[in-house]
């Protein structure tokens, strides 16, 4: 496969995940609100604020918006086209990405893709999510579940399908551990009320957006406390969002591509990844606590960043860099000439 | 967003899917052909007021038969099917982004069997003539030596390329795609406007036209008997097999763009797609010791032939232009070492220009010893004395065109120019006399069209797509472009054109 279209098609699937973990969150977040009466506008904030923090954003958003209330986040992590990691600005790179490999991708996946852009970009969207945003989260949400399983019924499992998955699993786990870090920059104990230190509404609130709620209660039959809770979003081998799930997908696909047998490495990219793997697979919720949750989360944010840098050098740039030329083997003379003489020859027969 | 689609409003459920259609009021039920004028043209469908050509009669009989409403709501289904395929264009007047279709008219072309073959005999001839020419150009110039073309009109066509004199190209064809500008006159004859023997563009909207309208009308194909045109991708991969320098195994044959970002990328997708064959940039291949490679995510893989959709300007930095970014330094010399085949070849583009375009019907008689079958408009070249004194003294009968633009720019439209336009353009032929020819206006062929709210008749032409491999084919149809404005005859989509599906009949 071309590596331009390998790396395309790597980034498309990025950008959707990216779309709908941003949607899974909005969608959470608001329906905490709801769980809070008579908040005032300072401690709405509070509940806005650690969105914006754990994506790494708050820079922008200050210098685009004076004003921080729920309007103002909801709009910078859904519509701003200047934000590049707002829902619209994802899906109309993913799209664009989609464009230039269309023909990589079944006509079905296209549309599927293609139906959600021109669904977001219409002039209607922005009210529509303002009016009313549950149905239109929904949407987003339902549009990548079909995404995903269009591309998974028809998409060949070839080198395309593993880039795709690459991307996919490399995102979401990044994107877990944004989930989980909200709990860090969520406010203080200070008036030690609901809104204080995270407490079980944040919490399951987290889990909702990873849509593990029903899948954590029955390994932990409904005791959510921190623990648990990167237990399961961190440790667990089961649950499909949780970064050591995601992980080993993304050291599968790897191997896949390099055609090597797993716990062997033959690049960086696959290194890496086995590292990382074997800390999740023989580490505990209790490694977390111990360097702190954040700095925990923040040192595999990085690492995600290493997998994916790595995986760039070896199948996207290096053949930039080729300096060995390959001798052509099968031309001794101009193949035009050879041609040419097979062709007078079947004309003389 | 969608204010594109003529006639209707389209809205979007918040589940995304693309849905309801409001049809606007609804008129009275009336058939839709009735009150038709054909008006003072050859029209495609009637012979004469209410009276309809044989070929077109059951198709107009289940056209007439629809109601307003029902065939509106088709329309609409045929332009979703183009919106949901991404085959749009942006307009940039705001930071959305407001994408927009491709008119398109559901009305198709009809083309009846007899008429069809004889297309096909004068463009077969056409382009067989034509690449004997450009054979001769790059090689003997016996043509030259003869006298038949004065020899600076060859020398000083812009797309003549003189260091490729001598170069051998596989099977000695140049031109393997060819998109030739078919029209017709008052009486229906119908004649070659141009050839188009560079890249010619246009092929995926041929098919999708079909497809579209497949969708929509998915009873009519059935019984009219309607020639298929899905060929035409297995044709065009067959024809590159064919040229490939490399015998024995299957050849590597990718299609090169100039990116995302072309006009024309929709098609460079869906032809790499519907071939099997991988869409390069230019950055994707390099040229290692004249051999062309792409870098794929397991190395180098050795490329044969390159199917491009870059013109000759762009393929090679180290040749020509040297800002192209779009190219690959190094391909000239893959190419000139024989080791890699281009379609079409480099330098076709002496056979487009429109001088050339004069001496068509000589090279006709010249190497095939043959009478063109399908005429040429009347041209009068602007470098020949006689032929400059009459274009002067008629400039507001004639339409000029520069020798080397397309896509209707560079054009004098005499009829409905004002006088300034005429004054600048008298200017410029005496300046530069080589550089413009000028023909009559030719009041081309209508077919009905549906313009808000009833059936009228448009002006049309007709791009067919022929193919040069082991042997030459030509899809049974082509792209009809209709002119949607009142009374226009600029079929170009950039100013205001559109398209209709073509059919040609199998009896």
């Amino acid at each position: 496969m071309l590596s331009r279209v390998a790396n395309t098609l790597y980034w498309m699937v990025r950008y959707v995940e990216r779309a709908d973990n941003l949607a899974r969150l909005i969608d959470v977040n608001q329906q905490l609100l709801l769980d809070f009466e008579s908040l005032d506008s300072e401690r709405l904030r509070a509940f806005w604020k650690p969105i914006i923090l754990s994506n790494g954003d708050e820079e922008l958003f200050n210098e685009l918006n004076e004003e921080a209330g729920s309007a103002e986040v909801i709009r910078f992590l859904t519509h701003d086209r200047r934000n590049p990691n707002s829902i619209v600005s994802c899906i109309v790179l993913a799209r664009e990405n989609a464009r230039t490999v269309r023909d990589q991708l079944s006509d079905e996946l296209w549309e599927e893709l293609n139906s959600l852009y021109l669904s977001l970009i219409s002039p209607d969207a922005q009210q529509q999510a303002e009016a009313d945003p549950g149905p239109f989260y929904a949407m987003i949400r339902r549009s990548v579940m079909s995404f995903h399983g269009i591309a998974a019924s028809t998409t060949s499992r070839n080198e395309a399908w593993d880039f795709m998955n690459l991307g996919r699993h490399l995102e979401r786990a990044d994107k877990t551990t944004r989930f989980l870090d909200i709990a860090n920059y969520l406010p203080g104990g200070e008036d030690g009320g609901e809104t204080g230190a995270p407490g079980v509404l944040h919490w399951s609130a987290i889990l909702r957006s990873c849509g593990a709620m029903g899948a954590f209660r029955s390994v932990f039959r409904g005791k959510i406390t921190p623990e648990n809770v990167v237990r399961f979003l961190v440790f667990s081998r089961e649950f499909p969002r949780s970064i050591r799930y995601c992980l080993d997908l993304v050291d599968e696909s790897l191997h896949r591509i390099s055609a090597t047998p797993r716990g062997t490495f033959s690049c960086e990219a696959e290194r890496e990844t086995g590292r990382v793997l074997a800390q999740l697979n023989f580490g505990s919720a209790g490694d977390a606590f111990d360097v702190g949750l954040h700095q925990f989360l923040d040192a595999l944010q990085e690492r995600f960043n290493t997998i994916g840098n790595e995986m760039f050098e070896t199948y996207v740039l290096m053949p930039e860099r080729v300096q060995s030329r390959p001798v052509s083997s099968f031309t001794p003379i101009s193949a035009a000439l050879a041609w040419h003489d097979e062709q007078q020859q079947q004309q003389q027969q | 967003m969608l204010r594109c689609l003529t006639g209707v409003g389209v809205v979007f459920q918040t589940d995304g899917k693309l849905a309801r259609l409001l049809l606007k009021e609804r008129k009275p039920r009336r058939r839709m052909f009735e009150g038709y004028d054909p008006g003072n043209f050859y029209d495609e469908m009637f012979a004469a007021p209410g009276v309809v050509r044989d070929h077109c009669r059951p198709l107009f009989e289940r056209f007439n038969n629809l109601s307003e409403s029902d065939f509106l709501s088709r329309k609409v289904t045929s332009e979703l099917y183009f919106l949901r395929q991404g085959i749009t264009f942006n307009v940039y007047h705001d930071n959305q982004g407001t994408e927009r279709i491709f008119p398109f008219d559901p009305v198709p072309r009809v083309i009846p069997a007899h008429e069809w073959e004889h297309l096909e005999a004068g463009l077969t001839q056409r382009l067989m003539a034509l690449n004997l020419f450009l054979h001769d150009i790059y090689h003997d110039q016996q043509i030259l030596r003869d006298g038949v073309i004065p020899r600076f009109y060859i020398e000083q066509a812009k797309h003549y390329r003189p260091e490729f004199r001598g170069v051998n190209v596989p099977g000695d064809i140049y031109i393997h795609i060819c998109g030739s500008d078919l029209v017709r006159g008052a009486d229906g004859t119908y004649y070659v406007l141009e050839d188009n023997g560079r890249c010619p563009s246009g092929a995926s909207y041929l098919l999708e036209n079909r497809n579209a309208l497949k969708r929509a009308f998915p009873g009519l194909f059935d019984s009219l008997g309607v020639r298929s045109v899905d060929s035409y991708p297995r044709d065009l991969r067959d024809m590159l097999h064919h040229i490939s320098p490399r015998r024995g195994d299957a050849p590597v044959c990718v299609l090169l763009t100039p990116g995302c970002y072309n006009s024309a990328y929709f098609e460079h997708c869906y032809l790499a797609r519907e071939m099997g064959i991988e869409i390069v940039e230019g950055r994707d291949l390099i040229v290692a010791d004249d051999v062309v490679y792409m870098r794929t995510t397991h190395g180098l893989v050795r490329v044969d032939v390159i199917y491009r959709r870059i013109d000759d300007d762009f393929l090679d930095p180290t040749v020509f232009r040297k800002d192209s970014v779009l190219g690959v330094p190094g391909l000239m010399s893959a190419y000139r070492a024989g080791n890699v085949a281009l379609a079409n070849a480099v330098g076709t583009g002496v056979a487009d220009d429109k001088v050339i375009y004069y001496f068509v019907p000589k090279i006709i008689e010249y190497y095939l010893g043959q009478q063109p079958i399908l005429p040429n408009v009347p041209t009068y070249l602007a470098s020949e004395e006689e032929d400059r004194k009459y274009i002067l003294d008629h400039l507001p009968e004639l339409v000029v065109k520069a020798a080397n633009e397309s896509g209707g720019y560079g054009m004098l439209m005499g009829p409905s120019a004002t006088k300034a336009e005429i004054a600048a353009f008298r200017e410029r032929i005496i300046a530069d006399p080589r550089n413009y020819i000028a023909q009559p206006v030719i009041s081309l062929s209508r077919c009905p069209t549906w313009c808000d709210g009833a059936m009228e008749g448009r002006h049309l032409d007709l791009r067919p797509y022929i193919i040069y491999g082991r042997d030459i084919k030509i899809i049974p149809g082509g792209l009809t472009r209709v002119a949607l404005t009142k009374g226009s005859l600029v079929v170009n989509s950039s100013q205001g054109g559109g398209s209709k599906d073509t059919w040609v009949l199998r009896h």
